[in-house]
């Protein structure tokens, strides 16, 4: 369900990009993708998936085993990353010890010419969007974390970057600081009209942040398309477990009419479910249901799926409790509900969910991750 | 919460207990180092034979004012002391240091001995001029005053190629005596031009073994250390072996075409440069590489995203900060050099002496402990202001 770029013409474009590091197994394989001016897109994908490879045959610091990258139709090739004018903001900063933040943020104003009261103006400016006025004269080891990370934001965009490659940028912090830099992160992109590539395996920052996410796994791109698009319409086993929270049910498809499917599950329970892809009675299908979507009681509103089962166990969580319910079969399908519960564990209760939220994918189907 | 009485004197115990594992090594440093090291140099500075064969004589000095003659109650005392010191067999410590400053004391002080013991009269400068008539000269008293200690100049000023004239001035010694200072900026100069070389020569193998993989660096650095494995004696002789006229080198020049008559290489300042950087190699590249390992890779790849060309990105971001490294090699390195005199020794020639080898000729050869000590001293010297630059250094450009 991928939409195309809202803008028109792409302004990065990858084009049958392929990876290989001295004779291993490709790093990133058939890489289609195309970057809208001044969308944000994100890859997401587990450790390993190629995620940085990308970015960096982007920024120029690899190249690419066979295809192309443009950036506005013109083809990247050869072009060394110094020349590329591209903002990279590295997973551990990178900042220069030896200078203090403001000369930090100067070095590309510096090789590019800019000196003086003009590159002065322009520090002043950049460290005032990430809200670090004042701080100039610090060094980076006088910084907490955070500050780091905001220096090296303002490092990346001071020079007016075509585009701004971001590494898992705020993976070292902790999760309140990680959502504020986020909203900090996104104002900063619409106030200035940036192009950003991001990299992320954190799937709910991809969710916040991205126009669009690029999923990725073992080298492959498995879907790319708008937060919402990943998230209710996954195309592939993979994206649906990765994005999100998933429970996996897996099955034989027993009969398939139209827009839905029943499938037959362990300890012979038979559910309706949505096929995702061609899929015919007899097929191995994993059916993927999200814990928000499990609904708890015997007094359902009209679900198709009812099934009595027993607590494993319930987990409060402040806002939400989950509950994990075993099936006769013996498969276990998490439920996320806003109510209290005040179930024991082995208590018997029933769960259902209807067909539409539940999606079938078939098996084998599913990337090496 | 650390805060009962009995918790707190545990971490206070704690506190300590580290020094006390280490109580041996400093007992034995202080022991088998320091002490000794601070005996020996005390000796450039103190006086103290004129004052142990001679000590009523030392005493009545050390109340004259040093003009003209002492009092003539000096005579008697010394006259006495002189052929006690010749009983106790003191007497050639006194002799051999009056001759360090004026050559000829010596043979005076045997002389007037044998004449005290030969029943000659000593009441009078006079009955002392009978013996011999230097004893009438103010500079022999002068001499011997200064030399009554306990605190000298002698040492150090001879090791400057000065000495206190009988008027108590710094003066210049005779230009035929004046080496010491030629010696101490040759030795300087050397040293300076070997961590100059080394820096020179071990800055890209430095570079180069905190760059390449570990798979290609880990040989390499063996190769790096493989003098450490040698003894500086087998290094040096091969040099020989290497460079003198019917060595290797000339031998194939000479076979190729290349020269007529074999080239100097070594028994001069060349020579010295050759063996004494490639001695000393080892102790630039290793600090050197610790600090250029320190840097992130990923510091390049920022400096060459924001716009740096590789020039500009080793020039601003990876040189600044491998410079504490490189000063702290270079320190080593011509602290070394300063301390060398086998190799100066082996592949040098005469005016290529480094002021190591006249220590350890006053030390060995002469018995000359207070020159062998004030020359050390001079040696300290500089290479105390080395290690506070050093520190310097290190604080004002952060690792
Ligand atoms: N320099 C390299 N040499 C050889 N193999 C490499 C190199 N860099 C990455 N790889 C391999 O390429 C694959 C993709 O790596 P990449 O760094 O792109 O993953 P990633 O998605 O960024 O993962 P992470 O989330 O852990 O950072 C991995 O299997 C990795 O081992
Ligand atoms: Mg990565």
């Amino acid at each position: 369900m991928s939409l195309p770029p809202q803008t028109g013409t792409a302004f990065v474009e990858f084009a049958g990009v392929e990876k290989v590091y001295d004779g291993g197994a490709p790093a990133v394989a058939g890489l289609d993708l195309e970057i809208a001016e001044g969308e944000f897109v994100t890859l997401l994908g587990p450790s390993g998936s190629g995620k940085t490879t990308t970015l960096m045959m982007l920024a120029g610091f690899e190249a690419p085993s066979a295809g192309d990258i443009r950036l506005q139709g013109r083809s990247l090739a050869g072009k060394p990353p110094h020349r590329r004018n591209m903002g990279v903001v590295f997973q551990n900063y990178a900042l220069f010890p030896h200078m203090n933040v403001e000369r930090n943020v100067a070095f590309p104003l510096g090789v590019r010419g800019i000196r003086g009261a003009q590159a002065k103006a322009k520090v002043e400016e950049a460290l005032a969007l990430v809200d670090l006025d004042g701080l100039g004269a610090r060094r980076p080891d006088q910084l907490s974390g955070g500050q780091r990370q905001r220096v090296a934001l303002a490092r990346a965009l001071v020079f007016e970057p075509d585009i701004v490659l971001m590494d898992e940028p705020l993976g070292a912090l902790d999760r309140q600081l990680r959502e504020r830099l986020q909203v900090e992160i996104k104002r900063i992109q619409r106030r200035l009209g940036l192009t950003i590539l991001y990299v992320t395996h954190d799937q709910a920052e991809a969710l916040t942040l991205s126009d669009r996410i690029a999923v990725f796994a073992g080298g492959r791109l498995q879907q790319v398309g708008s937060p919402k698009a990943i998230y209710e319409h996954p195309r592939n086993a993979f994206v649906a477990g990765f994005v999100g929270e998933n429970n996996g049910l897996r099955g034989i498809v027993t009969r398939r009419n139209g827009s839905s499917c029943e499938i037959r599950i362990a300890g012979d329970l038979v559910l309706q479910a949505t096929p995702v892809g061609p899929l015919a009675p007899g097929d191995a299908v994993t059916a993927t249901i999200r814990p928000e979507h499990v609904r708890l009681g015997p007094d359902l509103a009209a679900p198709c799926n009812l099934f009595s089962a027993r607590v494993d166990d319930v987990a409060y969580h402040g806002d939400h409790s989950r509950v994990r319910a075993l099936l006769p079969g013996g498969a276990a399908v998490t439920l996320r509900s806003e109510e209290r519960i005040e179930l024991g564990a082995s208590e018997p209760l029933t769960i259902g969910w209807c067909a539409e939220a539940c999606l079938a994918f078939a098996d084998g189907a599913e990337p090496r991750p | 919460m650390p805060g009962s009485p009995t918790e707190r004197a545990g971490a206070a115990r704690r506190d300590w207990w580290p020094f006390a594992l280490v109580a041996p090594l400093i007992l034995f440093l202080a022991a088998g180092f320091l002490i000794p090291v601070l005996m020996m140099l005390s000796r450039g500075v103190t006086d103290h034979e004129l004052a142990s064969a001679w000590p009523e004589t030392a005493q009545a000095l050390r109340g004259w004012d040093g003009a003209g003659l002492p009092d003539e109650t000096v005579v008697p005392i010394l006259a006495a002391e002189i052929v006690g010191a010749r009983k106790a067999g003191h007497l050639n410590l006194v002799a051999n240091r009056l001759n360090y400053d004026r050559v000829g004391s010596r043979s005076l002080v045997y002389r007037t001995a044998d004449a005290l013991e030969g029943g000659a009269p000593a009441r009078s400068f006079a009955d002392l001029a009978r013996i011999d008539p230097r004893w009438s000269e103010a500079g022999q008293w002068a001499s011997m005053r200064q030399a009554a200690g306990p605190l000298t100049s002698f040492y150090l000023l001879a090791s400057l190629d000065r000495r206190l004239s009988p008027q108590g001035a710094v003066e210049r010694v005779e230009a035929e005596q004046a080496v010491f200072v030629d010696i101490l900026l040759r030795t300087f100069k050397i040293s300076a031009v070997v961590a100059l070389l080394c820096a020179l020569l071990g800055y890209p193998v430095a570079y180069l073994l905190a760059t390449l993989p570990p798979r290609l660096a880990n040989p390499l650095l063996i190769l790096v250390l493989l003098p450490f494995w040698t003894s500086a004696l087998v290094r040096t002789t091969a040099w020989v072996v290497l460079l003198q006229s019917e060595g290797v080198l000339n031998g194939f020049l000479i076979g190729a075409g290349l020269i007529e008559a074999p080239l100097p290489l070594i028994y001069n300042r060349l020579g010295v440069y050759i063996a004494m950087t490639h001695v000393l190699l080892p102790f630039l590249v290793l600090p050197l590489y610790g600090v250029m390992k320190g840097i992130s890779p990923v510091e390049m790849r920022a400096a060459s995203s924001l716009g740096a060309g590789p020039v500009a990105a080793f020039l601003k971001i990876y040189l600044p900060q491998t410079l504490p490294g490189l000063a702290a090699g270079m320190i080593i390195v011509f602290t070394l050099a300063l301390g060398y005199y086998i190799t100066p020794a082996l592949v040098g020639g005469g005016a290529d002496q480094m002021v190591s080898g006249s220590i350890a000729f006053y030390t060995n050869q002469t018995l000359n402990w207070g020159m062998a000590a004030a020359l050390s001293l001079l040696l300290l010297l500089p290479l105390g202001l080395m290690l506070f630059a050093g520190r310097y250094l290190a604080r004002t450009v952060p690792a």
